[in-house]
This record gives C-alpha cells, structure tokens and sequence, in this order.
C-alpha cells in the first residue's frame, strides 16, 4: 500500500539556494534515494545528485538526512519518521557544485600527500611475502572503507574549522593506519602524522565512528592506535630513551 | 579552496547549536555532565571529610577506595603514621587529598572521558554536525590538551591501584573475633561491595587505550609473540566495551565510599553474610 511523504531537498549551487517541498509515493522497502530519483523523474529533472550502485558500496550519494550525514541509498524510508518533512541537503563540509552534489576532490589531493605502500624486500626468491593471517586482519577493517567522505565531513576540524590545511581527517588517517600497521609496510609516517596530518587536532569526539556506513572502529582502531604510536616517538621519554639505546626502527 | 561553501550555501549564520538533526542529540551530553558533575562534587566532599572512611564495626575492615592506600592518617592502619609536620596548616587533614589526584588524573586523560567531556564540558562539538560556539581550535594539537598525551603514565600509578585495591578486597574478607582476637574468614555486604568495585574498575584499567598499545598494539607482526598476541587480545575485547566499563566502574567507586562512610556513620548496618 503507497502513501506519500513530504521530502524538502536542498536546491542550489554555490551562489546560495533553499529548501524545496516535493511530494514523493511511498512504497514498502523505499529508500531515500528512490524517493530522490522519484522525484528526479516526475518532478525536478534539473535536480543533481550523485549515485551509482545503490547498494552502499560505492560511496557517491553521501548527504544529510534529518541533519545526519548519511548514504541516500542505505537509509530507508521505513526508520524516518514520515509524518514530518524529510530533509536532505548535500555535505556541509565540502564546496557545493550543484543541488546535493559537493566537490570531493580535496579528500584525493589530500591522500596524495601520505607516503604510498613500501614493502620490506621479498621474502621468498619469487618475489613474494610471507605475512601470518592474524597480523593482517587487522587492518582488513580499515580496507572496507568505500570513500563515502561521511566521516571527513562529520568531523568538526573540517566542518567547523575547516583545517583542511592541518588536518588530514578520519578518512584519511584509517588509510594511514592501514598502511602503517601492515605487516609488510616498512615506512615511517610518525613524523608526517604530527606535523603534516595534525592528527592532534582530532578530540576522539568519534562522529567519525558514529556515522561510517561501514561500521569501521575510525577512533578506537585507527586513531588513536596511531596516537599511541606519536606519543612513543615523540612524549614518552622512556619510549624515547629506548629507541635511542636500541636504534629500534618503529616495527 | 572554497572552504566552507556548502556550509554557508545552505545554512548561512547558523547560531551556536543549530543543527537540523530530529534527535534529542542533547540529551547524551547532557547525562554525561550531569554525571561526571556529580561525581566530582560527591568525590571532593568525600575527600574532604577525612573521617568515617574505615569500618571496623564487628570486626569488619573496609577501607574506602577513596582513601586507599591510606599513606598517613589512623597510625594503628596508615603506613606511614598519623598527620605528617608538612601538611598546611590551613589545609583540612584527609588522607584522601593525596590519593585522589591519581585515578582522577587517570580518568580525565583517558581517551573515552576526553572525547565524552569535550563534548559535555567545552561543546566542541556540542554534538554530532552541532554548530560549536568557538570558532579558534587547536584541539590536542597544542598546549594544554596536547598534555593529554601523558595519559599511559596514570595508567601505570592505576595499575598499583588495582593491586592495592584487590588487597583491600582480600581483606574485607577477614573479621577479628573481639573476645580472642583472632581473625577469620567471613562475608559482609562490604566484602561484596569492595571486590565488585575492584573487579569494576580492572575491568575499566586493562582495557585502556595505552594498555592496549603497549601490550601489542604497538607491533605489526604480533603473530610472532604469542604470549603478547594473547594478552592483546584480551586487552582488546576489554577495550571494545571501554565506556561500558568506564561508567559503572565510576558509580560504583562512590558508592563504595558511600558504602563504608554510612557504615561508619552507624546509618547502615553491614549485613554479615557468614
Ligand atoms: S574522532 Fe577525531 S577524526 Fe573523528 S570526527 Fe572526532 S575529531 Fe574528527
Ligand atoms: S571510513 Fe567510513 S565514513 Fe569514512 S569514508 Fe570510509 S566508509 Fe565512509
Ligand atoms: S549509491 Fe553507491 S553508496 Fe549509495
Ligand atoms: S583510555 Fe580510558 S583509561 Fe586509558
């Protein structure tokens, strides 16, 4: 049985824009990117948005839902309470290209600056590595990441205080620490996480971890693991002291 | 970049608090200042009181976790003798006021307070996509909060807590016949009371963030170590539940020390089990 609902969506670009009311039919098992498309065809051909597999795996149709950052195509009609208007925007934190469509590209620039996979020489004559099961698994976590950029544009160093200069954000220090943590990996980004990725600036506030489609442990697994590594090297004397006896690499 | 465009697009001058979540996303900051204030105010009244912190009616001795260890106060119990020639003048005598600096400083560098009470306490952020009042931030990137990162050396002086603690525990569970004076085993509530606030707050402890870290964290083939393979893993699932422990490991210490003062005061009667 179809009922409709009152969907106000963002229209506009950079220039400045408002909150329309469309109307949408409701279906069992709708989700909000089907109302959008709905919408889409019936009623606001002109209106951009940003989608491809409908299935929560791509990460294109990030938005915000009721204030929430959200994936459209994850969020069903069914846990929004439709008596009241449902309101989707695009990303807060991002520059506005048009409708619900933001410009992403400053999270790949960003990601360009983290020291890229270098693995120890090969173990074997053929040119592969050997790595134990149990050492890798933990960073498969952080390798589900579909690059929604909910989690960059929840987190308020970048939404608030747009330090995108100092601060890599959440995205991109998971990425980092799936790197620094691989088994494999023989680089060193301490000091890159201190001084350029600013991971201090985080406040392990966990929106970051609260909105991740992917369920990814950001603070708890990624962050501040890789915070307890910049406290050895860089404010615990003793772990200081040590590495200067030892001449100890970081793994 | 065009920093902030959407932000400004689509909600120009948004006022502190705004946000267009449905939620009562205030009410989660609001428990956690309203708990942590409680505490606190509960916490120095009792450190302050410097008495009625150790039961020892019908043989019992229940030391609260506040003034635990007791270094100075009562000579027959404390280790280091009655009230030392160096405490202020001006400064009430409680044993408490050199204990309690530890485990507080232990709980406001830990990484799950840090996050809850800047939250609660600075609104930074209030919420979730909440607008924030400041617009200056400097997070634990500069001083002070970059001294949040001393945090493993509180975990360190709580670990002695624990050991101390569970002594205390141990000996909650002994009771001295008044006629001959010799001690035997036995169970009161308190006995109860200290062993569930001990294993609360080692619960609390060994799933910290530092603890998780030094123990395994720190190494990338921990495969090849098992013993530290083992106990990472254990610290691990402990640190999954990090807030779950953290908050009835707090209560729960007050209500510890409220335990025993009531006691001491004669407003509760320590039920003996056997
Ligand atoms: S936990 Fe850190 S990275 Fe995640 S949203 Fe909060 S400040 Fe940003
Ligand atoms: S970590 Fe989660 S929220 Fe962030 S980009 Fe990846 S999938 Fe999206
Ligand atoms: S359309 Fe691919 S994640 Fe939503
Ligand atoms: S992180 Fe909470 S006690 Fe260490």
């Amino acid at each position: 049985m179809s009922s409709t609902a009152t969907f106000k969506i963002w229209r506009g670009d950079a220039n400045g824009g408002e909150f329309r009311d469309y109307q949408a039919r409701v279906d069992e098992g709708m989700v909000v990117l089907d109302a959008v498309h709905q919408i889409q065809a019936e009623q606001a051909p002109d209106m951009a948005v940003r989608w491809n597999c409908k299935a929560g795996k791509c990460g294109s149709c990030s938005s915000e839902i009721n204030g929430m950052p959200k994936l459209m195509c994850m969020t069903r009609l069914s846990d929004l309470p439709l008596d009241q208007p449902v309101t989707v925007e695009p990303m807060h934190t991002f520059p506005i290209i048009k409708d619900l469509v933001t410009d992403v590209a400053w999270n790949y620039r960003a990601k360009k600056m983290i020291k890229p996979f270098s693995p120890r020489p090969p173990d074997a004559p053929d040119g592969t590595w050997r790595v134990a099961q149990a050492d890798i698994e933990r960073i498969q976590e952080f390798r589900k990441c579909i690059e929604c950029f909910l989690c960059q544009n929840v987190c308020h160093v970048l939404r608030e205080h747009h330090l995108e200069d100092k601060f890599i954000g959440p995205r991109l220090l998971t990425f980092t620490a799936a790197l620094e943590m691989h088994p494999v990996d023989i680089e060193d980004r301490l000091y890159d996480l201190r001084k350029l990725d600013g991971i201090g600036y985080c406040n392990i506030t966990k929106c970051c971890t609260k909105v991740c489609p992917e369920e990814i442990h950001i603070t708890d697994n990624a962050i501040i693991p890789l915070k307890e590594r910049v406290v050895d090297r860089f404010f615990d004397p003793v772990t200081r002291l040590m590495r200067a006896i030892t001449g100890d690499g970081k793994k | 970049m065009a920093n902030g465009a959407v932000a400004e697009a689509v909600n120009p001058a948004a006022a502190v608090g705004v946000t267009r979540r449905r939620d009562a996303w205030w009410v989660q900051p609001l428990v956690v200042f309203l708990a942590l204030s409680g505490f606190v105010v509960y916490a120095t009244w009792a450190a302050f009181q410097g008495k009625n912190y150790r039961y020892t009616g019908g043989g019992a001795n229940y030391l609260s976790p506040f003034y635990s260890p007791e270094l100075v106060g009562n000579p027959h119990y404390s280790w280091f003798g009655g009230r030392p020639g160096w405490w202020p003048g001006w400064l009430v005598f409680s044993p408490a006021l050199l204990i309690l600096p530890f485990p507080a400083f232990f709980r406001l560098t830990c990484y799950y307070y840090r996050g809850a009470y800047y939250k609660a306490f600075w609104a930074d952020p209030p919420s979730c996509t909440v607008k924030e009042p400041r617009s200056h931030y400097r997070g634990e990137s500069a001083f002070p909060l970059i001294l949040q990162n001393v945090h493993r050396y509180f975990l360190y002086i709580a670990i002695l807590f624990i050991a101390d603690l569970a002594y205390d525990a141990w000996t909650s569970y002994w009771f001295i016949n008044p006629s001959t004076g010799q001690a035997h085993v036995g169970m009161g509530i308190g006995s109860l009371v200290l062993t569930i606030n001990v294993l609360l707050l080692a619960g609390y402890t060994f799933g910290c963030h530092s603890m998780r870290h030094l123990c395994g964290g720190r190494i990338n083939k921990l495969s090849e170590c098992p013993m530290r393979s083992r106990i990472y893993g254990c610290v691990s699932s402990l640190n999954s539940r990090h807030m779950a422990w953290a908050w009835p490991s707090l209560v729960f210490v007050a209500f510890s020390d409220l335990y025993v003062r009531l006691c001491c005061m004669g407003v509760l009667t320590d039920w003996r089990i056997f």
